[in-house]
């Protein structure tokens, strides 16, 4: 690589052969490019390719078996986060690293004073946040508590955080996975101005138009290696994702199919306040048979609310639920289950799986206290190994075998298996929350499929996800959720995916509460 | 420095990591011994034929060993489910109070009809000492460590004023004691001329009943479930609230069973100094074992032995018997140290 | 003596701040320790420590601060033991703490068995002795109450405002609410979540063996077995109760003194005679569970209390 162009601008940082394991894993093998002042590199890949994984041996969250960093020249020692603040890197994390119950001041001072000075010298703290927020339209007030911040507003507060530390280099990790349309052309902007004055960035994402839009060089991961390094100018789409999985990435197909009749109703429906997250207000939604019902928006919006309520959790305050009775007391995750409604949580780790079960023990999480998996409370677990067994098979699991703790899966494979769990009982109404976060394109092909599969079978789908992409690609209507409330339902192809980012910021609401 | 973990530990890391643990709990008992004056070696020594170096002295340490399986066995319940109940001495002396209460003259039925309601009714007032905690905690959030710790201070009062005003023995010349069970509600011995009593084999039967529910039924599966992910349980359908009630209710009786056992078995009256702690020493008991409710029996003989042989020790050499609880707290700390390494390897950069 | 006599009498609140004082270094150092989120159940028996090693440094000869001093420091090794197994190894909280407190409790009954084997009765010390601070002391009622106390009871309502100050116009005090709120944002920081958390739990185990010997340098003048009784599990009611701030949790010890002063001379009265005394004395425990209660429903607590931080963990 040295033979490389590295003529114009000045090299700010130069990574050489690093190289990371975990485990039997081999999550970075021998990386190494060059980032030059005033650029914006992308950083391409699909889920588990290692892009995550670099920039955090780059900012010393992990430390590199071998490799070497360079900023400015000098060598970063490896392992210190301050190592890397105070030689000008700055990281916007894809889970932002800040504190919801302190300020947005003290998130940006935390850590920029010696730790034994006498005071926290937030006047002129303040003053300075103001200016960085103005320079580069990053508008949010410093006094707010985070935790009532919306998530384009947290990131701002992420950006400001590395440029009040004089960042000059700025790496940004999936910084729009949770955005809305709107909301990535502004952050576009301003990173176009930190470029105007000299900065360079580091972009990490897995979607092709971003990075056509935004970088000037592309650098593409796959299974831990760099095989590839292109001028986005010189380069397109098709190219780029052939690079980034092997292959062409096939789209969805989802063929037309007459709707069945509704199979779960909603009528004004309301929930009562859960901490800081959104309650549902108003809603109204049709779950048809043969239907896949897809809803967008941006995250914290009131997904959760609507998941739980669906996914028995939560009860209706107000409106009916034709399923449960108006003042919901019997509603329970075990009679949604009895319903015949089919849910695969938004969380597999920490809501879907129990990380030191077996395998055996997680496919019967929802259904153990039934015949066949027990009988009069004792368990028969030679049953239990046997649906374990079926589910493995037919999902094409990978694991060592059923009775291996399901902790040493994959991410896909855990989700194959949840599945497998929910999909074996024959489910009419399937609820997927957010059921390809963090998959590999060959687990996400998997899980479209079955989705698809379940839809034209005449099940019902209500497919929630923050990736605009993916619900318009596979619902047949999309429903936009904002602070609780409901769009109304968008067949397939009427709605622009401006349109529908307009819808996600809010617009098209009326004030009243229900959706205009 | 930080931690990876290990997916599959060695066999040698299984075996070595605990083993050492075990090594300086020995080495911290010598120094002890040192700092007291004493031969290590003769003090160690002492312990060992102190706990079982005789017949007698092995009796002593099974006898010991009774109700630590008992409040062993309400630890590694509760900790599955990861209920935190640190209030085994306040059930214990509840059971034991009931069984004062129904044992004394009250129920005058055979034994064979009386010890099985005086353990029924033990376990009953076990379970409802901690129902109190539990339910503020499932019902309200409060973290039942607090509170189950406060009620075993609460609990030690309440027997005192019993012990003062209506338990008063009237024989007891003056001294805060209870009158004395009747013959038919006093556990036999299980060999005549072996001081050692039915309450040994009845921790016996409860430690592998434990370990039928927890590995065999459903409501075991349930604690387990709770116990690891309650989030996860509780999205599954898996009523969490009162899987916690259940498993208090167990935990609670479990350790009402010492306090029945120890009444019943050994002392044959009530008093405020009933129990050394042993709803202490349980936890300990419960963490050696890993939870695990076969391994209780065998930690609770550990730990008994430990605290026999170190009151017989003491008797002969002038080291403390204190230091039977300072090597138990090291077992317990070195050893759960030891278990996190042998699951997971320290990197220091 | 009616209640009336009881609450304008100034002995009764004098009483009520020389209680709630040991309760307020302890309760201080927990709510250190839980504000860089991590539980020290270690407090009980730290204090027991702190109270033994206090009185044994004072009775072999040396000053009353030295005392204190010592108090502190072997306070502070319990609490390395414990910062050393929570923090950098993550072991559960309750473990841990639990085991701290059984060690230093047996340690501390050790020590005195084996310096004083043949005593039935503990030697006393010269304790700390009040005195005056001229002119307030004068008030009527607050003056002898707040103001005729021992030195270390003005240390303790001093540390009060030093903590406020520590905590909420230092950046250390930031470092650790931050560490306790969400570790991975002070990593991210450049900070060290593990010298934060570690320093914050071996400072408040510090503080806790000081409030121990605040019982045998300033309360009772000698040392014996079982006198803490379960003043460091009241303390970390206290902290709930204090809604994790310095100042309310100073008040809530102050307050939960009071009733306890109160049921003491409540004894004294006509009421002593038809309730048992064993009844006044479960108010202590009794207050501490019900504060529990009424402040639980408020979701104040640190947001990572009790989560252990592995950096770099996937």
């Amino acid at each position: 690589m040295s033979d490389r162009d590295t003529g114009g601008a000045e090299v700010v940082l130069r990574l050489s052969g690093i190289t990371k394991r975990f485990g039997a894993l081999l999550a970075n093998d021998a990386i190494g490019f060059d980032l030059r002042r005033g650029e914006v590199i992308a950083l391409l890949g699909e889920n588990g390719a290692g892009k995550t994984t670099l920039m955090n041996i780059l900012f010393g969250h992990y430390t590199a078996d071998a490799g070497t960093v360079e900023v400015f020249g000098q060598p970063l020692p490896p392992g210190h986060p301050r190592a890397a603040l105070a030689s000008g890197v700055g990281m916007v994390h894809q889970h932002f690293t800040l504190a919801d119950n302190l300020s947005v001041l003290d998130n940006i001072l935390l850590g920029t004073r010696s730790l034994f000075s006498p005071s926290l010298g937030n006047a002129a703290a303040r003053a300075r946040v103001s200016r960085l927020a103005q320079d580069f339209g990053l508008a949010v007030h410093p006094d707010a508590r985070v935790g009532s911040l919306s998530v384009g507003e947290r990131q701002r507060v992420e950006i400001l955080k590395a440029l009040y530390r004089d960042a000059r280099i700025l790496i940004l990790d999936e910084p729009t996975a949770v955005l809305t349309p709107q909301e990535t052309t502004a952050l576009f902007a301003t990173l176009k101005k930190a470029v105007a004055l000299g900065l360079s960035i580091i972009f990490i994402s897995h979607k092709l138009g971003e990075v056509m839009e935004i970088s000037s060089r592309v650098l593409v991961l796959r299974h831990g290696k760099l095989v590839g390094e292109v001028e986005t100018a010189r380069t397109d789409r098709h190219r780029l994702a052939e690079m980034m999985v092997g292959a062409e990435i096939a789209a969805p197909k989802v063929a037309e199919r007459v709707p069945g009749p509704a199979l779960l109703t909603l009528k004004g429906v309301e929930t009562a306040r859960r901490g800081n997250a959104p309650r549902l207000k108003g809603v109204d939604l049709e779950l048809r048979a043969g239907q896949i019902i897809g809803l967008a928006g941006v995250s914290g919006n009131g997904q959760s609310a609507l998941a739980a309520l669906i996914g028995g959790l939560e009860s209706p305050t107000q409106g009916r639920m034709d399923l449960a009775e108006d003042d919901g007391v019997d509603w329970s995750p075990r009679s949604a289950l009895a319903a015949g409604i089919a849910r695969i949580p938004e969380d597999r780790h920490r809501t879907g799986t129990v990380a030191d079960f077996s395998l055996t023990e997680n496919a019967i999480l929802e259904s153990y206290a039934r015949a066949p998996m027990s009988r009069r409370g004792w368990m028969d677990w030679r049953a239990a190994e046997g649906f374990a067994r079926r589910i493995i098979e037919t999902y094409d699991v990978r694991c060592p075998g059923p009775s291996a703790r399901i902790r040493l899966l994959s991410g896909g494979n855990m989700q194959k298996l949840i599945l497998g769990r929910v999909l074996e009982a024959a489910p009419r109404i399937i609820l997927a929350n957010q059921p390809v976060r963090g998959l590999d394109i060959g687990a996400v092909t998997f899980v479209h499929n079955r989705l698809i599969a379940a839809r034209d079978a005449g099940a019902a789908v209500l497919l929630i996800s923050e990736d605009l992409d993916e619900v318009t690609a596979l619902s047949d209507v999309i429903h936009v959720i904002y602070e609780g409330r409901l769009s109304p339902g968008f067949p397939r192809g009427t709605k622009t995916p401006a349109e529908l980012g307009l819808w996600m910021a809010g617009q098209g609401f009326g004030e009243a509460g229900h959706a205009a | 420095m930080r931690l990876e973990p290990i997916a599959n530990p060695t066999l040698a890391r299984r075996i070595v990591l605990p083993a050492v643990a075990l090594a300086l709990t020995v080495i911290a008992a010598s120094f002890l011994a040192l700092l007291a004056g004493a031969n290590p070696f003769a003090t160690l020594g002492l312990i060992l034929s102190g706990a079982v170096g005789s017949k007698f002295a092995l009796l002593e340490t099974l006898n010991r060993a009774t109700p630590l399986i008992f409040t062993g066995l309400a630890a590694a319940v509760a900790f599955r489910a990861r209920l935190w109940n640190i209030g085994a001495e306040a059930q214990l002396y509840a059971g034991a109070a009931v069984t004062v209460i129904l044992g004394t003259g009250a129920l005058g039925l055979p034994a064979a009809l009386l010890l099985p309601i005086l353990a029924l009714a033990a376990m009953l007032a076990g379970a409802a000492i901690l129902l109190g905690p539990v339910l503020l905690k499932t019902r309200l959030g409060v973290d039942e460590v607090v509170t189950t710790l406060l009620f075993n201070f609460i609990m030690l009062l309440f027997v005192s004023y019993l012990l003062e005003g209506p338990m008063k023995d009237p024989m007891g010349m003056g001294w805060p004691k209870s009158a004395a069970l009747i013959p038919e509600a006093r556990l036999p011995r299980i060999v005549t001329g072996l001081r050692l009593h039915w309450g040994f084999a009845l921790a016996l039967l409860a430690a592998v009943a434990v370990w039928v529910i927890q590995t065999r039924t459903t409501l075991g599966y349930e604690i387990r479930a709770v116990g690891l992910n309650a989030e996860a349980a509780r999205f599954a359908g898996i009523p969490v609230n009162r899987v916690m009630v259940k498993t208090a209710l167990l935990s609670g009786g479990l350790a009402a069973l010492a306090g029945f056992s120890e009444v019943a078995g050994l002392k044959g009256n009530l008093t405020l100094d009933l129990s050394p702690g042993f709803g202490y020493a349980g936890i300990i008991v419960a963490m050696l074992a890993l939870l695990n409710p076969l391994g209780v029996v065998l930690s609770a003989l550990f730990v008994a032995g430990v605290f026999v042989g170190a009151d017989s020790m003491s008797r002969a050499a002038a080291v403390p018997t204190y230091i039977a609880d300072i090597l138990t707290a090291t077992a317990l700390l070195t050893m759960v140290l030891a278990l996190r390494l042998t699951h997971a390897r320290v990197r220091w950069r | 003596m009616d209640l009336f006599d009881i609450l304008l009498n100034a002995s009764f609140w004098a009483a009520a701040v020389r209680i709630a004082s040991p309760l307020i270094f302890a309760t201080l150092g927990e709510l250190i320790c839980e504000r860089a989120g991590v539980l020290n159940l270690g407090i009980e028996g730290i204090m027991v420590a702190g109270a033994f090693a206090g009185w044994m440094t004072v009775y072999l000869g040396f000053g009353l601060w030295t005392g204190v001093l010592i108090a502190m420091l072997v306070g502070m090794a319990f609490g390395f033991l414990h910062a050393v197994l929570t923090v950098p190894f993550g072991l559960s909280q309750h473990v841990v703490g639990l085991g701290v407190t059984l060690l230093a409790t047996a340690t501390a009954y050790f020590a005195y068995r084996l310096s004083l084997p043949e005593v039935t009765s503990p030697p006393k010390i010269e304790p700390f002795q009040p005195f005056e601070i001229p002119l307030l002391a004068k008030l009527p009622l607050i003056g002898p109450a707040f103001f005729a106390q021992t030195a270390l009871t003005y240390l303790a309502f001093a540390l009060v405002l030093a903590v406020w100050l520590l905590l909420y116009r230092t950046p250390l005090g930031l470092a650790l609410r931050a560490a306790g709120e969400n570790p991975a944002a002070v990593e991210a920081q450049g900070l060290s979540v593990t010298a934060i958390r570690m320093g914050a739990v071996i400072a408040g185990s510090g503080l806790m063996a000081v409030g121990g010997a605040f019982l045998t340098m300033s309360a009772f003048s000698s040392f014996f077995f079982e006198m803490v009784n379960g003043r460091g599990w009241i303390c970390i009611a206290l902290v709930v109760f204090g809604a994790w701030r310095p100042g309310k949790a100073a008040l809530g010890a102050l307050l939960f003194a009071a009733f306890d002063a109160l049921q003491v001379r409540l004894q004294q009265t006509p009421m002593g005679a038809i309730v048992p005394y064993q009844l006044f004395l479960m108010v202590p425990y009794v207050l501490s569970i019900l504060a529990l209660v009424f402040m639980s429903r408020r979701a104040e607590v640190p947001a990572a209390l009790m989560v252990p931080f592995n950096k770099g963990e996937r």
